[in-house]
This record gives C-alpha cells, sequence and structure tokens, in this order.
C-alpha cells in the first residue's frame, strides 16, 4: 500500500514521506499470533492438570500432536503449496495441543501423528489455510483418527486393567451410561478422574477458559450458550428419567463438555462472525452434543457436535446479518449472491 | 437570546467503537499562536462538498483581507476570500489530499497586514453578545453564513448556510455543537473552545436561531475538562448546554454524537437533520459568530501542528491557503524520523504527498506520524475473530465488507449493508491481521455500481 510519493527532497528536511490510504493507525498489540499464544497459555492449566493425573503419557502425547502439525504444516503449506512459512502464526501448535488434550493417555504414538497429519491436511490447508477452513482443524484430526482406530479409541481404551488408580477406571459418562453407577462430582471437577487428557479437570478448563475470555482470544457468547442449553437440557433429560443417574453435574463437568466450549468452540475462525450468530452456534451445539450423549451409542458428544455445528456455520452467518445501527440501506436491496 | 435544554437525553456514549492512544500530549498544553502572514498563499476554489466557486479576480487585481477571490457557483458551495492584503498573482491549480486538482487563486502581500493580536481580538477576542441576538432574522443569518463562505470546520466541509437553511419539512429543535475532537493527535479545538468560548456560544445560538432550534447543546470528550468548564463559564444564563461525554473514537461523527448526546438514531443514508438535529463544529461555531457579529468571512483556521515527527508541536491561527510547508517550517520543521504527512488525524487524514498543497477551510491538524505509529504489520489472513464487527459504531460485519470489495462481489456488499460505513477506520485499527479493512470498503463503496 506504500508508495514513495515524491523524491525526498519535496518533503522535508530528510524524511521521505509516504502517501497511503488511513487509518494510519493500528492496534499493533493485538496480532493473530498473539491470539494463539494467549490460547495456549490459556491451555497451560489443562496441561498441568493431565500431567498430573497422566504424568509423562501427557507430556508425550501433547508433545508429539504439537511437533506433528509443526510439521505437517510445513509440509503441505510451504514445501507443498509454496505459500510463505505460516508456523510463526503458532496455530498449528494451537491445533496440535488441542488435538493431543483430547486424545486418550493411552493412545498410540502413531495415533497422534496420523491425526495431526489429518487435522492440517484435511483440517486446515485443502480449504487454503488458516482462515479458510470450515471444520475446527483438532476436531478434524480427532474424528479421522476415531474412525480409523476406534478400538484404540474407543470408550474401553481410557481403562487398562493393570494401570495404576484413576487410569484403571472407565470414563464417569461411560460408567453413568451404562452402569447407572453414580461418579461423585468432586473428583470430576478438580481432575482426579480418568478420560482425555485435556478433560480430565473442569477447575483448570475453567481457568485457562477465563484467561482466554479475559485476553479477548476468544468470545464468551459461544461458551454461555453451549453450557446453559446444556445444563436445561440435562435437566430436563434428569426429570424425565433418561439416564437418570447422570446429573446437570455430570452433563457439565464431565466428559469434555467444558474443555469444548471454553478452547474449541471458541476458535475463531469456525464460529460465527456476529454475537448473535455464536450464540446460535453455542445453543446447537449444547443441542447436539445432549442428543449424542442420550441417544447414541457414543457416551460423549462434544467433537461431532462441534463439527456439526462448524457445518452450519455458512447458514448461520446467513441468517444472522446484522443490521446497521440506522436501519438498513434504503432503496431496492438487491438478493441473491454467494456467501 | 436563550436556548433551554429538554427532554431526549442520550447517554454520552455510543455503543462499540474504539479506544486508541490518544496522544494529545504532544500538542495540548501549547496555547494557541497566530501564525505570521505568509508572503503568499494559494487559496483553492473548492475546499468544500458541492460545485467549486467561480473565480472573481484576475492575476494583478488588489485584495484586501476579506475580499471576495471566488464566489459560491449555487446553493451548496461557498465562496473563498482573501487572508492577506495584496494582489492576485495567478489562477493555477493545485491537487488537495483528496486528490482532486482544483483550481486556485494564489495572493502575494503587499503592505501591511493585520497579524499576531490584532488578528486573534478581531476574530476571537473581546466580549461576544449572547443576549439581543433574536432581533436578526433566521434568514439574514444565513445570508451572511453564505456569503462569509462557511463551510464545516471538523473535516467533511459541507458549506454550513445549507444547514442551518430551515426545511418546513424537516424541522429542527435542536444545534449540537461538536467540540470531541475525538481523533488522536489533534487538538486545535481543544485549545479554541479553552480560550476563545464566547464566540463558540455566541455563534452557536446564532446558529439555533438560524434554523429555529429551540435547544443548544455543546458536546465535549471528557478528556478535556478545561475546555467543558471554559465553555460552561461562558455559557452561563445563555441556556447554552455543555454536556461532557465518553472519551471514544469516533464520538466525534456525527451519527455517534447525535446518539450520545440526544439519544436519536439517525437512519442509514439520512442526515442528522433527519432526526431534528444540525451539528456543527465548535470552529465553524465560532466563525458564525464572527461571520455575522463581526462581518469577519472565513479566511483563517485553527489548526493543530502535532505528532512525534515535529519538532515543536504547536496550535496555530493560520490563513486558509499557506502551504503545509510554511506552516510546519514555523514548528520547527519534520524531524528526520518522519515518514507520514497528515491532513486531520490518523484515523481518518489524508496523507499529503507534497507540501506545497495549501491548508484548507476543512484541514483540522496537520499530524506528522514516524515509522513508530504508522501501520506497518503484514496483512495475514482473516482469522474471522469478529472484533472488527465489535469495534464497528454502525454494527457491520467489516471483514464480509471487505472480502466483497475486494472479490468484486456487490450482491455480497449490499446484503451486508456496504452503503452505511462511515469509512472511520475503527474495524482496520482493531484487525489482530493487519487487513486494510477500511482502504478496501472504501474501494468497494467507490466502485459500488449504481442499482
Ligand atoms: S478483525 Fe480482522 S481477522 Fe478478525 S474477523 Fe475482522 S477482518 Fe478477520
Ligand atoms: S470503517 Fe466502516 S465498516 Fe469499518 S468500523 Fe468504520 S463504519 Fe464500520
Amino acid at each position: 500500500m506504500t508508495m514513495v510519493a515524491h523524491p525526498p527532497d519535496r518533503v522535508g528536511p530528510s524524511a521521505i514521506v509516504h502517501v497511503a490510504p488511513g487509518p494510519h493507525l493500528q492496534d499493533a498489540a493485538f496480532t493473530t499470533r498473539r491470539m494463539m499464544a494467549d490460547v495456549l497459555v490459556g491451555l497451560a492449566p489443562v496441561m498441568a492438570a493431565a500431567v498430573a493425573v497422566f504424568g509423562w503419557f501427557a507430556v508425550m502425547q501433547v508433545g508429539i500432536c504439537g511437533l506433528a502439525c509443526l510439521a505437517a504444516e510445513y509440509l503441505f503449506h510451504t514445501v507443498m503449496r509454496r505459500k510463505p512459512a505460516t508456523l510463526g502464526d503458532l496455530s498449528a501448535v494451537v491445533t496440535g495441543a488441542i488435538l493431543g488434550l483430547s486424545l486418550p493417555w493411552s493412545a498410540p504414538w502413531y495415533v497422534g501423528v496420523i491425526g495431526s497429519f489429518a487435522a492440517i491436511g484435511f483440517g486446515k490447508v485443502v480449504f487454503g489455510g488458516l482462515g479458510m477452513n470450515l471444520f475446527n482443524p483438532a476436531m478434524v484430526g480427532r474424528a479421522f483418527v476415531m474412525i480409523s482406530f476406534s478400538v484404540a479409541l474407543g470408550a474401553g481404551a481410557f481403562v487398562l486393567p493393570d494401570a495404576p488408580s484413576v487410569l484403571s477406571q472407565a470414563t464417569p459418562l461411560t460408567v453413568g451410561k451404562m452402569t447407572g453407577e453414580v461418579t461423585p462430582l468432586w473428583p470430576l471437577f478438580v481432575g482426579n478422574v480418568n478420560g482425555s487428557l485435556g478433560e480430565t479437570s473442569a477447575i483448570a478448563c475453567l481457568l485457562g477458559g477465563l484467561w482466554i475470555l479475559v485476553r479477548r482470544a476468544g468470545t464468551w457468547d459461544a461458551p454461555l450458550a453451549i453450557v446453559g442449553t446444556v445444563a436445561v437440557l440435562s435437566a430436563g433429560a434428569q426429570l424425565a428419567g433418561i439416564h437418570p443417574s447422570l446429573t446437570v453435574g455430570h452433563h457439565l463437568l464431565g466428559g469434555s463438555l467444558l474443555f469444548g466450549a471454553l478452547f474449541i468452540a471458541t476458535d475463531p475462525v469456525t464460529s460465527p462472525l456476529t454475537r448473535s450468530g455464536r450464540a446460535v452456534f453455542g445453543i446447537l451445539i449444547g443441542l447436539f452434543v445432549m442428543v449424542i450423549r442420550l441417544f447414541s451409542g457414543y457416551p460423549e458428544g462434544v467433537m461431532f457436535a462441534v463439527l456439526l455445528a462448524n457445518a452450519m456455520v455458512p447458514l448461520i452467518n446467513r441468517w444472522t446479518v446484522p443490521t446497521p445501527l440506522g436501519g438498513p440501506v434504503p432503496g431496492p436491496v438487491q438478493k441473491g449472491g454467494g456467501a | 437570546m436563550s436556548a433551554q435544554a429538554f427532554g431526549a437525553r442520550g447517554t454520552g456514549s455510543f455503543p462499540r467503537g474504539i479506544h486508541p492512544a490518544q496522544a494529545k500530549h504532544h500538542s495540548a498544553a501549547a496555547a494557541l499562536e497566530v501564525l505570521p502572514p505568509p508572503a503568499r498563499v494559494e487559496i483553492p476554489l473548492l475546499q468544500h462538498l458541492g460545485a467549486p466557486a467561480t473565480a472573481a479576480v484576475k492575476p494583478r487585481d488588489p485584495v484586501a483581507w476579506g475580499t471576495v477571490l471566488g464566489v459560491a457557483s449555487g446553493f451548496v458551495s461557498a465562496s473563498v476570500h482573501s487572508p492577506l492584503g495584496g494582489k492576485v498573482v495567478r489562477l493555477g491549480v493545485t491537487t488537495l489530499p483528496n486528490g482532486r486538482h482544483v483550481p486556485t487563486v494564489a495572493v502575494a502581500a503587499e503592505g501591511e497586514q493585520v497579524a499576531g493580536q490584532a488578528l486573534w481580538e478581531a476574530l476571537y477576542g473581546g466580549p461576544w453578545p449572547t443576549a439581543g441576538l433574536d432581533e436578526l432574522t433566521p434568514e439574514a443569518i444565513g445570508a451572511v453564513v453564505r456569503e462569509a463562505g462557511l463551510v464545516g470546520q471538523g473535516g467533511a466541509a459541507f458549506p454550513t448556510h445549507v444547514k442551518l437553511t430551515p426545511n418546513p419539512a424537516k424541522p429542527v429543535d435542536t444545534v449540537l455543537v461538536n467540540g470531541c475532537e475525538c481523533e488522536p493527535f489533534l487538538t486545535a479545538d481543544d485549545r479554541l473552545m479553552r480560550e476563545a468560548p464566547a464566540p463558540i456560544v455566541a455563534g452557536a445560538l446564532l446558529a439555533a436561531r438560524a434554523a429555529g432550534a429551540r435547544q443548544v447543546v455543546i458536546g465535549v470528550e471528557d478528556n478535556k475538562p478545561e475546555a467543558v468548564a471554559a465553555l460552561r463559564a461562558a455559557a452561563e444564563g445563555t441556556g447554552v448546554v455543555v454536556q461532557s461525554v465518553r472519551t471514544k473514537y469516533p464520538q466525534g461523527g456525527e451519527r455517534q454524537l447525535v446518539l450520545s448526546v440526544v439519544g436519536r438514531i439517525v437512519p442509514t443514508g439520512g442526515l442528522p437533520l433527519d432526526v431534528g438535529v444540525v451539528v456543527v463544529n465548535v470552529g465553524t461555531a465560532a466563525a458564525i459568530a464572527a461571520a455575522v457579529l463581526r462581518g469577519r468571512p472565513l479566511t483563517h483556521r485553527v489548526v493543530a501542528v502535532t505528532g512525534p515527527g515535529v519538532v515543536r508541536p504547536a496550535n496555530l491561527l493560520v490563513p486558509i491557503g499557506v502551504s503545509y510547508r510554511e506552516v510546519l517550517d514555523f514548528c520547527g520543521g519534520l524531524r528526520p524520523e518522519a515518514v507520514r504527512v497528515l491532513s486531520g488525524g490518523p484515523m481518518m487524514g489524508l496523507a499529503v504527498g507534497d507540501l506545497a498543497t495549501p491548508v484548507t477551510k476543512g484541514t483540522s491538524g496537520i499530524t506528522v506520524l514516524t515509522a513508530r505509529e504508522v501501520r506497518k504489520a503484514a496483512e495475514t489472513a482473516c482469522v474471522r475473530c469478529g472484533r472488527c464487527g465489535e469495534a464497528c459504531p454502525l454494527g457491520l460485519v467489516p471483514t464480509r465488507l471487505a472480502l466483497a470489495s475486494r472479490h468484486r462481489d456487490w450482491a455480497l456488499a449490499r446484503r451486508y449493508h456496504i452503503q452505511a460505513c462511515i469509512e472511520c477506520g475503527c474495524c482496520a485499527y482493531v484487525c489482530p491481521a493487519a487487513i486494510p479493512l477500511t482502504q478496501l470498503i472504501r474501494m468497494g463503496k467507490a466502485m459500488l455500481p449504481k442499482e
């Protein structure tokens, strides 16, 4: 945009004065890179809880996914499509961290690697790179390995009979759904239960999520809508006697609901553009989660719920075109055209 | 005459908007100074929105301070007058910062000039009546304002008499004087309000008389407490209300200020007039008073010369038509780090490529930026974070508008109401991906095919 307007001697003692269209200022403190870095900081408490519960398994899993995502981004984006390197925007690291934290501790190393390449390749680069993708890349990777390695990642994968303590228990939502046995809520809250790495501790998710919201790396509209919808629907389900051993508390604190609401549904790229759009998006996720949890064979539904809602984002954007402050532009409004 | 305040109060703020660093410290403490008369001025015949004035002089014609150089060529047009005594040198052409080539009249100073304190006293000093203004008819006020070549001094430079002419279909109940100066860096209105509050109040009352308004409110951002205090003292007993409003960009935009102060929403595509409000800038109000009460046409204005790229930031009373270079030289010139000279402030101001460009009636300031401030981050992909929409004072979706403009998808642009954009720059300021949103949307608006 900038060009030299005139030879230097026409403009001042020694300065070269440029012309460029305004605005001439920019909020330099807030960049894409900083947003991504803030998401990583927000993930730190979740990571800490995962390490506390699962030890080295957590470090390995997240490390593998982070590195594999960086490698995949470099390979697909920079080597194969000859685009400028984008590793510096940290978005690949975020994808890797979220993917890693959404896997069970027991998943073999190649699951993480394949998931990462699927996440970046199918989830992001085929759409044209960061900002163009329709689906959350980490969830694409997660779904890919879920389907490819259903045994290694199924409900049974979380249970190792000879492993110590929490690692030998089935996940709380599986227990609740299959046997009607009630897991106490407190362990769900502080994080001493089995599950995917990132879903173990509700309080860690809340802490990290709060950071993301405070730093405005994500918006609160979708998380609030998700939590509200799940609370209402799970209360209704309990009253209606569907899996009555799972209370509202279990639905909110168990599984990856909070992790998904705060770290996955807040992904700006794959959520709607406006506030009202994000509220609709969150309600849809909450609805899908409850439908999957209550009526399908899966105990946990956040991943598919997010992917389904992602697919509806273009539609949601269309429904929620805001009206300008002074009302619509007068005169005949042309209809049609692309989204 | 006295105005009365009545209902329909705004909340003092408007939705969304941004908080860029105010950067007023460069020049806020510098008292107004009078620029020594230049040897030569070059006065554009088109400094306003509307039709250019028609030259009324020929080369070698003698002129005095206030002589008409160009006559308004229609209702939406404005006359121009000589700020110097001397002689017409030539009729020429110049390029204004907005890119328009406009005809000019160059005047060389000859003999003694009204300058310094005498000039200040003539335009702003001494007592200004606030009573007895009812004896002037609205038509008489409007006619004088028109002859004096008054245009809005906040930047858009719309001919003032057009706003003040009563329209039976759209009665006006409020004159809103805009003292927000919400652009970062600029301090000229602030200094004028502090140092010459009396003509502002008198001019506001005259504007109300001309437009048939009963209520007069001066809206000032709350980062200028001295200006508020000075205006309140000057407005004592006149019924003029001085309301401080929240410091937030673009508080000084007409639509935002009308909402903040009067609590009315200007319809998209409409004017404040549609909701019974006439908005004039404080500088314009003072110029109305000088024209009506002292017979002075608009020949001088205050400008802030500010920013880290200028050696001695200042607030100056300058003749219209003086070159940017001369004004900057009076302020010690540009620093070596200066990279951009702006007509106006950094949000909506225009970059000036040639310092021989003359100051016009709409030049609200000269801001000189260094490489530290100017936008420079490389553009990256939109991450659809929605921050641009959360900054847009009109509630648009700038990322969509920019995308539509880039791909010339006019149906999409219309669906997202591109015509409602006021080009305030908030969206481009906040975008973490450094996308030149406002620039793209401005281009899209200009290219949008007529329906
Ligand atoms: S602020 Fe920039 S990155 Fe965010 S949605 Fe708007 S255009 Fe895209
Ligand atoms: S420039 Fe236009 S789209 Fe951008 S914030 Fe201002 S009004 Fe909204």
